[in-house]
């Protein structure tokens, strides 16, 4: 069969077989943690988180360590500092994530720009270099992965309560400062996990495309965490091989795709598509609305 | 750690329901609440009136625990909110993002995770809870459904039932009625009727006085410092309604008695200029005999 050849003739390649497996792996844990983002209304917080990393991850370039750890290292000081310039004066908190955010990518490229003779590759870092990944990157994506995910889970009826109605949570006494921390935490290191793969630009697409997708597809949560991670998986492998016969680069071409179901659900959903809503609601308004609402 | 095991203080049913004491809350520069001092007793009904940004919803989360005062304490049944989970807090419905995919079952299962603890799922025991506060609001058959999928009275009751499902024996409700048609406000008022023989204190924010002071045996009236509080009658006087609602209400004195001009509803505490208040057609005024308000209802 000539489609099971264009599968597989791909997969001859030992780097094609690592980048499926990242690409499966990020296309599975960005969408769940993406979902409680959607929800939450954090997606300019991921967004800024990704590109503050920046200055970690060169250090940690120019000294070898391990890419993760200064991506860890940034993340925090960024939410620390974050933080303090929202609480500690008359700003809104998204102005204190732009000062933040803007300024330490600014650090990150002019680091880089000294740097240059290092070889840092600035495209890599900022849209990913999947093709790239080693078997170790991909040890580490899995055992990163599953902390990820093991903490969505354990902590389900928690982030629920507090991403649908904050104040239950300080109602039912949750240690809902504490809870908060943890969900920011989770992101950023799911943010640190699919670095590699999408790079630090692209990385909120992977995060927020496919969970807005599942949220017009879905009623309740669980569903919505599954469609959205299917989603993600399907994005990302097609994507890369569209990148490998037409020779795109392969995080775009993976956020393209994801970035094309969406615009396609966006427009088609039953019951929530613009088509649908187009279509067949004469005389019925749409059961969504809540009636009474003034 | 603490976590798993939460000491849960025990109630002295002959201590106060609520008991506040000087409470005063500050945001920033501006008082939100005043040195409010006041007590309930078990299975008290009070709604909480006053003009808009009165500070209503910061009483109640206050009394919560969700807000610590400034100066003074706050006591449910003799010891700080802080350690009790049987505050059940019905929120406006402006503060819910109705599109959220969760469905009726899964709001109400909410008011079981304090009780759960953390790494645990639902039980049996859960699900029952679920049911029966379900049923006890009449929400049975609308279990499965999207929230948003259900009229602004039923969003109401599934609250209730969240609050019922966490066993509160105090529940505040923040303008619960507002918004919603003549049949759905009676439901819930039949509901919250039926709550206060079980004992549950409750406490409901509303901005109708008229409705407030038909159904409701106590009255707080509001304007960031306690202006009045005592059964309806005592309440709504004339000159309590000028203190609380200042520049809004306008009294006018007739042969017949005091007339009193009232825009209540809505709108952000806006004036209504007196001469275009006189010119709507139907009357939006009531006569107050006896300096006590029988009706004030806001114009149609």
């Amino acid at each position: 069969m000539d489609i099971l050849h264009l599968l597989t003739d791909p997969l001859a390649y030992g780097f094609m077989v690592r980048a499926l497996l990242a690409a499966i792996m990020v296309g599975i844990i960005c969408p769940v943690v993406g979902t409680y983002m959607v929800l939450k209304g954090l997606s300019f917080f991921g967004d800024a988180l990704a590109h503050s990393i920046l200055p970690g991850v060169v250090l940690t370039f120019l000294f070898g360590w391990p890419l993760a750890l200064g991506a860890m290292i940034s993340a925090l000081v960024a939410a620390f500092l974050i933080g303090v310039i929202s609480q500690r004066s008359t700003l809104q908190e998204d102005t204190a994530i732009g000062i933040v955010f803007a300024g330490a990518f600014a650090l990150g490229v002019a680091m880089i720009s000294t740097a240059s003779n290092y070889a840092v590759d600035l495209t890599h870092i900022l849209f990913g270099d999947v093709l790239g990944v080693s078997t170790t990157d991909l040890w580490v994506m899995l055992v990163l992965g599953l902390v990820v995910l093991g903490a969505i889970v354990a902590f389900y009826k928690e982030f629920l309560v507090l991403t649908f109605d904050p104040v239950l949570a300080l109602v039912l006494r949750l240690p809902a400062t504490a809870l908060r921390y943890l969900l920011l935490g989770v992101i950023a290191l799911t943010v640190v996990t699919s670095l590699q793969t999408v790079g630090i630009a692209l990385v909120l697409a992977m995060l927020v495309t496919p969970a807005a997708t599942a949220q017009l597809l879905t009623r309740r949560l669980p569903p919505m965490m599954m469609v959205a991670a299917l989603l993600g998986v399907f994005a990302n492998v097609t994507g890369l091989y569209i990148s490998y016969y037409l020779n795109i680069a392969s995080g775009p071409t993976m956020v393209l795709v994801s970035t094309l179901i969406f615009g396609l659900v966006f427009l088609f959903a039953p019951g929530r598509g613009i088509i649908w809503r187009m279509t067949s609601n004469g005389g019925r308004s749409p059961a969504g609305a809540s009636p009474t609402s003034r | 750690m603490p976590l798993m095991t939460r000491k849960i203080p025990t109630h002295d049913a002959s201590l106060p329901a609520v008991e506040l004491e000087n409470v005063t809350v500050r945001y920033d520069q501006t008082v939100a609440l005043d040195q409010i001092s006041f007590r309930l007793n078990r299975g008290d009904r009070v709604a909480v009136v006053g003009p808009n940004g009165a500070g209503k919803s910061t009483l109640f989360h206050a009394i919560a625990g969700v807000v610590r005062p400034d100066q003074g304490q706050v006591r449910i049944y003799g010891s700080v909110p802080g350690g009790h989970i049987c505050v059940g807090y019905v929120p406006q419905r402006k503060a819910i993002d109705w599109n959220f995919p969760v469905t009726v079952t899964d709001v109400v299962m909410m008011g079981r995770v304090g009780k759960m603890g953390f790494l645990r799922w639902p039980a049996r025991h859960d699900r029952e809870a679920v049911h029966a506060a379900l049923a006890e609001v009449g929400m049975s058959a609308f279990a499965d459904r999207q929230i948003g999928e259900l009229s602004g009275g039923q969003q109401q009751r599934v609250f209730l039932a969240r609050a019922l499902a966490q066993e509160a024996e105090l529940l505040l409700m923040d303008e619960p009625l507002t918004g919603l048609d003549m049949p759905s406000q009676e439901a819930i008022l039949t509901i919250i009727d039926r709550l206060h023989t079980h004992g549950i204190t409750v406490m409901v924010a509303s901005h109708d006085l008229n409705q407030a002071g038909e159904q409701f045996p106590l009255l707080l009236l509001l304007n960031h410092r306690l202006v009045a509080y005592g059964p309806p009658a005592r309440v709504l006087t004339t000159e309590n309604l000028m203190a609380a609602y200042g520049g809004q209400v306008h009294v006018v004195h007739t042969t017949e008695g005091d007339l009193l001009l009232t825009d209540t509803c809505c709108g952000g505490g806006h004036d209504l200029p007196l001469p275009e208040l006189a010119h709507a057609a139907p009357p939006v005024v009531q006569t107050v005999q006896h300096e006590t308000v029988e009706s004030m209802r806001p114009p149609r």
